[in-house]
């Protein structure tokens, strides 16, 4: 079955900053697709269309068959809560318990007066447990947040996207500010938890080790558009040094120039 | 080898306004030095400086008996629970009215974006909500606290609830602009992320928007009870009950020496709670 199509999507952020030049893109339900490609390529617009919060400027999504374009309020909140996103700065709220980040995956399903009432006293201790022991810091639930290192706080993140229990799994960037050794975990953690309850899973990556050796089909992005589309193992050195000719290897860059449609959006 | 020359920065591109902004600041400046008649050598005149003394020595020795002192705790008292009921009223208005007034909530960013384009009433209802919040918070703000005072002496008569009123409006209004803004300055990345969890606005609120503004939001309110302990002092002047009432009695009287110690008063109050909000917010 397919998760995701998408028909033609562009993306333009404010007058002429063109993020995405016209994406097709077909997913099928569990697959496990690696996204590379420069900064500013647009990755990360693509996935914040994937998640729903932002909508292309022209151009079809449809997910599970369903088109998404004229969704709104409850409708839209009821498809995003299939989605679960793992960001590259974990974006949890630094001053909440983590148990409160992890049970905030749940928030699509509660009520506003359970959700409140959970702020008070944790209504699901039992499933924030399980979703960090999964990653492996059960004993950090009652920590505040902002005490905990960055791979540890990415760990939580993936246990917020658990405890959501969505149909995908998207991860924008998520081992970019962690060192390799544990990107290399939390890769792994990732492809383990999406395999065990089979979830489809989209993971953009600067690493292209980290696409090539883990996944079974690896997309290429460069200025909007996508360049190749293939497994690992048709993948050339020539069709990489396209991709990133031009460029400096992400690495040395700033990481902080994807974010430049980010800002633009918000003035 | 020569190295290349720098950029010269007069070739640097520049703008006009700070220097036009400059201008008009020394206009306004100068403007109002003279309408405001700004004169500080009037201080320094005899008969200037004779009045002064002889306002402040009357007002020695402080009334420092214990009949008196011991007439003053329930205006004291009463003084201090107007601005907590005030500030609770304050609170009450401006804590809605400021999540409803705060532009990323109600508008614009990435709380709105994908689920108003395409729906224009959707847009439109947010503009409602955005502009009648601010509205309503600038009308309550924009009036001073001892005319609502004055009027609430009409509806409810003398007494301190017309005091707590005054300050709940007044004070309302102001907790709600700086609440809002308070709220359009937090990092919205956690924000989206709670947003792609399927959560309702006001879900994203109480997770994401006031776990990062706690602090600033506790010590702006403590600041403002603070104000407020000083303003309904002063609304008994028009009749809103507590010590206020109490001056306005003494200067009625000309009792200068009871006029020192309910300022002393008033001023220790205000050290006190100045103390107890420097505790909380050391805490959080």
């Amino acid at each position: 079955m397919e998760q995701y199509r998408l028909d033609k999507i562009v993306k333009v952020f404010g007058r002429h900053q063109l993020a995405l030049n016209g994406v097709d893109l077909s997913v099928q339900r569990g697959e496990k697709v690696a996204l590379i490609g420069p900064s500013g390529a647009g990755k990360t617009t693509l996935f914040r269309i994937l998640n729903l919060t932002l909508r292309p400027s022209s151009g079809q999504v449809w997910i599970n068959g369903h088109e998404v374009e004229n969704l709104h309020g409850r409708q839209l909140r009821e498809a995003r809560r299939k989605i679960g996103t793992v960001y590259q700065q974990h974006n949890l709220v630094p001053r909440l318990k983590v148990i409160h980040n992890v049970l905030s995956g749940q928030l699509g399903r509660w009520s506003t007066v359970r959700s409140l009432a959970s702020l008070v006293r944790p209504v699901d201790i039992d499933l924030a447990y399980r979703a960090l022991k999964q990653v492996g810091i059960e004993e950090k639930i009652f920590t505040r947040t902002d005490q905990l290192s960055g791979g540890q706080q990415q760990r939580v993140a993936i246990a917020r996207v658990l405890v959501q229990e969505p149909e995908v799994i998207l991860a924008d960037e998520p081992v970019s500010s962690v060192d390799p050794s544990l990107a290399s975990a939390i890769v792994k953690l990732m492809l383990q938890v999406s395999e065990q309850m089979d979830k489809t899973l989209l993971v953009n990556l600067h690493s292209v080790d980290l696409a090539l050796s883990h996944f079974p089909r690896v997309i290429g992005v460069k200025n909007g558009t996508i360049v190749f589309d293939l497994s690992p193992g048709k993948l050339t050195e020539d069709l990489l040094d396209d991709l990133y000719s031009g460029h400096l290897p992400e690495k040395q860059q700033d990481k902080t120039s994807d974010e430049e449609p980010r800002a633009s959006l918000l003035q | 080898m020569k190295s290349p020359e720098p950029p010269s920065y007069n070739k640097a591109e520049k703008s006009v306004f700070p220097y036009l902004f400059s201008f008009f600041f020394l206009i306004a400046l100068a403007d109002s030095w003279r309408r405001a008649e700004v004169n500080p050598l009037l201080l320094l005149e005899v008969e200037g400086r004779r009045n002064l003394w002889k306002f402040v020595s009357a007002m020695f020795p402080p009334e420092l008996s214990s009949e008196f002192l011991a007439l003053m705790l329930r205006p004291v008292l009463e003084t201090i629970q107007i601005s907590i009921m005030g500030i609770l009223i304050a609170i009450l208005i401006g804590f809605p009215l400021g999540i409803l007034g705060t532009r990323t909530y109600s508008v614009g960013g990435v709380l709105n974006e994908a689920n108003t384009l395409g729906s224009p009433a959707r847009r439109l209802w947010g503009y409602f909500t955005y502009s009648s919040a601010r509205a309503v918070l600038s009308f309550f703000r924009s009036i001073p606290e001892f005319v609502w005072a004055f009027m609430f002496v009409r509806a409810v008569g003398l007494g301190p609830f017309s005091g707590v009123l005054a300050i709940g409006v007044a004070y309302g209004g102001m907790l709600g602009k700086v609440y809002s803004e308070i709220f359009e300055a937090v990092n919205e990345r956690p924000l989206e992320a709670l947003q792609s969890t399927g959560a309702n606005k006001l879900q994203i609120f109480f997770y994401g928007w006031l776990p990062q503004v706690i602090p600033n939001f506790v010590s702006y309110t403590l600041y403002r009870w603070e104000c407020a302990v000083r303003a309904s002092a002063v609304l008994g002047l028009v009749g809103a009950g507590g010590l206020g009432q109490q001056i306005e009695i003494s200067m009625r009287m000309f009792n200068f020496h009871e006029i020192l110690t309910l300022l002393g008063i008033l001023f220790t109050m205000v050290a006190v709670v100045d103390t107890i909000s420097a505790k909380v917010r050391a805490i959080l």
